[in-house]
């Protein structure tokens, strides 16, 4: 059947997994909007402001990120650049073969997915940890996260359950609390084991230098007391002006991403521990990694920059809710993973293309996003380029659009179709020899024709109208 | 690496040369983001907001001391600075350790720490690096207390972020650990504390074990 990948993945996952993603990411969408219309008479003009803040960062980000790298020096951390991910996970290799560590424990980073970092670290011999719960679920299973804020959103408590046992965490128990104390039992004694601890950034401060980190689960914290080396793996775009716009950030970034008013723990680490300090890192080393953000920085595309990574898109997506997060076949699921993962893949060139059209254009993704990215218009443009580049594989799966073309140029062609509408009522559609009508009509059914009638309407009132 | 970093800054200058004009700054008062009704610097709406933000107020050492008891625990990590002054109140059934020893993270049952300042707004306990004896002892154990001084209040997190010094490190804890990753069910204790704690110490009662 000829569908769009997204379309065909959809259509073979289980109805429990489509349930499990409904209902989480629709949980999601629900608290957001209680605190945000608890705490705020205009959240919108919020929004704007965050939107306003980033997009100044970006239009600025050369002189941002010198002065970030200067404020971090000063405090006594090492600053790598890195232009590729190749070479992103080159740095951290010799980072942790120096340390002379054998398990690394890590917290939640998208950055690092897009390294396939614990993979490509276990690869070389190490022993990497991911310490949030849902991705360690995640690494148990060799699987990928569906969500960037929820990673197992696609999994029930039974799958957790079977992962566990399979993996030797004890027999099959699908008690949340159960499954929660087991990994608590065997992660404390690796964070002590661990010399080194990677996190990513939520934000760094170009006027401090401070990274923040934001958790719930305290894994970062546990990191950061018990290794030696601490590696902040962060893109360029996450650098911010100062400390001040921390707080109006944090609030949007942590009410848009899990509905709460302040996450248990936001860690602020601006350098290397307190020489009064017994236990966290001697060192610290922050790697800013470029791979393909430089080229979308000033472009008609840049808003997309503005991401912090909340969710809320993918969350109030149709969709994505229908589909899962690994639908997008990338790093970044759901609207913002449509425009951000064809971007960063190859300029939005081929490879993830298709994604552009792994929308409804319906606008949820855009009226949510706490820092105003217009992300409908974001994918209208993708679209727009992969037609004028006639990138083939942006159109597979969709109809051809050459009969529709042509009859909305001829207006008088138009109106005689919709006055012969009622036709489409007998005809048997889910016969109809065009293998994606098909496949659209095997699970729709059309309402019975009421078109064509709006002309004349509109002639009739406007003719009342202008009688007076 | 000296020429990763020359090739990213020649592709940003080079990227933002398209750029007709660039986004100004847009200015906004420091606390944009509190919500109207969050404004307020008493003890009394700290004590309220901790509650809701899940940590336990307890407002003397003899109150700690039940807490403590009513849990079943007897041997814990405590700040050296702190402990000669609450071994007594909390009496020689309690075991206060003043070193936090890795081969013996399952021992200590509960750590107490310093806090260097709580954020009314958010129901919010700051801890920095320089004020806390020893961060495992803040984060390993199942119970972590908080020792404030109650007058070491910020009024908003713009406040608290903004008047930071420059401290390597400053953890804003709002509650316990928790999770919702399973099925979105709310599990508390992931890997930090499953139990936090604000104890309220005064200065004038010590001025030496002053937060």
């Amino acid at each position: 059947m000829n569908r769009q990948a997204l379309d065909a993945y959809a259509q073979g996952l289980d109805d429990a997994v489509l349930e499990a993603i409904d209902v989480g990411a629709r949980s999601g969408v629900d608290k957001r909007l209680e605190t945000l219309t608890e705490d705020y008479d205009d959240p919108d003009a919020l929004r704007r402001l965050a939107g306003l803040l980033r997009q100044h960062t970006l239009d600025h980000l050369d002189g941002y990120l010198s002065q970030v790298e200067k404020r971090l020096i000063e405090n006594g951390a090492r600053v790598h650049f890195a232009a590729t991910t190749d070479r992103a996970l080159e740095i951290v290799l010799d980072i942790v073969r120096a340390s002379g560590t054998r398990v690394v424990t890590k917290s939640k980073s998208m950055a690092s997915e897009e390294l396939d970092l614990a993979r490509r670290l276990a690869s070389e011999g190490f022993e990497p940890l991911e310490t949030d719960l849902g991705e360690f679920v995640v690494q148990l299973d060799d699987d990928h996260p569906s969500h960037i804020v929820k990673p197992i959103i696609h999994k029930t408590r039974r799958d957790v359950a079977r992962s566990f046992e399979r993996n030797g965490l004890g027999d099959y128990n699908d008690d949340p609390e159960t499954i929660t104390r087991r990994a608590r039992a065997f992660m404390r004694r690796k964070f002590l084991e661990a010399r080194v601890t990677i996190t990513g950034a939520n934000f760094i401060s170009a006027q401090s230098g401070r990274v923040a980190l934001v958790t719930n689960e305290g894994n970062a914290r546990f990191g950061l007391a018990g290794a030696d080396v601490h590696i902040v793996l962060a893109g360029i775009e996450k650098v911010i002006p100062g400390d001040r716009d921390l707080a109006l950030l944090l609030s949007l970034l942590i009410r848009s991403a899990t509905g709460q008013r302040m996450t248990s723990y936001v860690e602020l680490v601006a350098g290397p521990r307190s020489p009064t300090q017994p236990s966290g890192p001697r060192e610290m080393h922050v790697i800013l990694m470029d791979a393909n953000r430089s080229s979308i920085v000033g472009g008609d595309m840049a808003p997309i920059l503005r991401c912090i990574r909340c969710g809320a898109c993918m969350n109030s997506c149709p969709v994505y809710r229908q589909s899962s997060g690994h639908a997008y076949r990338g790093v970044y699921p759901g609207p913002m993973g449509a425009v951000l993962g064809p971007l960063l893949a190859d300029g939005g060139q081929g490879q993830l293309a298709d994604l552009a059209r792994a929308s409804t254009l319906c606008g949820a993704c855009g009226d949510v996003c706490p820092v105003d990215i217009p992300i409908p218009d974001l994918i209208a443009r993708l679209r727009a380029r992969s037609v004028k580049n006639q990138l083939t594989e942006a159109g597979h799966g969709v109809p051809p659009m050459g009969t529709y073309s042509f009859l909305a140029r001829h207006p008088r062609l138009w109106r005689l179709l919709m006055r012969l509408g009622w036709i489409i009522d007998w005809i048997p559609l889910r016969r109809f020899p065009v293998p994606t009508a098909r496949a659209w009509f095997d699970s729709r059914t059309l309402p019975r024709w009421r078109g064509g009638r709006f002309r004349r309407w509109f002639r009739r009132t406007e003719r009342q109208r202008s009688r007076g | 690496m000296a020429d990763d970093r020359a090739l990213i800054f020649a592709r940003l200058r080079e990227s933002l040369e398209r750029l007709d004009c660039r986004t100004p700054y847009p200015e906004f008062a420091a606390d944009v983001a509190t919500p109207p009704a969050r404004h307020g610097n008493s003890r009394a709406l700290f004590s309220q907001r901790l509650r809701a933000a899940n940590t336990q107020v307890v407002e003397s050492v003899s109150a700690l001391a039940g807490l403590l008891e009513d849990r079943g625990v007897r041997c814990g990590y405590c700040d050296p600075v702190l402990a000669p002054r609450l071994s007594t109140a909390l009496g020689p059934q309690i075991e206060l350790l003043p070193t936090f020893d890795r081969s013996r993270i399952d021992d200590y049952r509960f750590g107490i720490t310093r806090a260097s300042a709580g954020i009314v707004e958010t129901g919010t306990l700051v801890l920095k690096d320089r004020d806390t004896s020893d961060r495992l002892g803040a984060v390993a154990p199942w119970i972590h207390v908080a020792c404030l001084d109650p007058r070491d209040l910020y009024s908003t997190l713009a406040e608290a972020i903004t008047e930071l010094d420059d401290d390597p490190n400053v953890i804003l804890i709002s509650g316990h650990s928790q999770t919702a990753d399973v099925e979105g069910i709310m599990i508390h204790g992931v890997h930090g504390p499953g139990e936090q704690v604000c104890l309220f110490l005064n200065q004038e009662e010590d001025p030496e074990t002053r937060p």
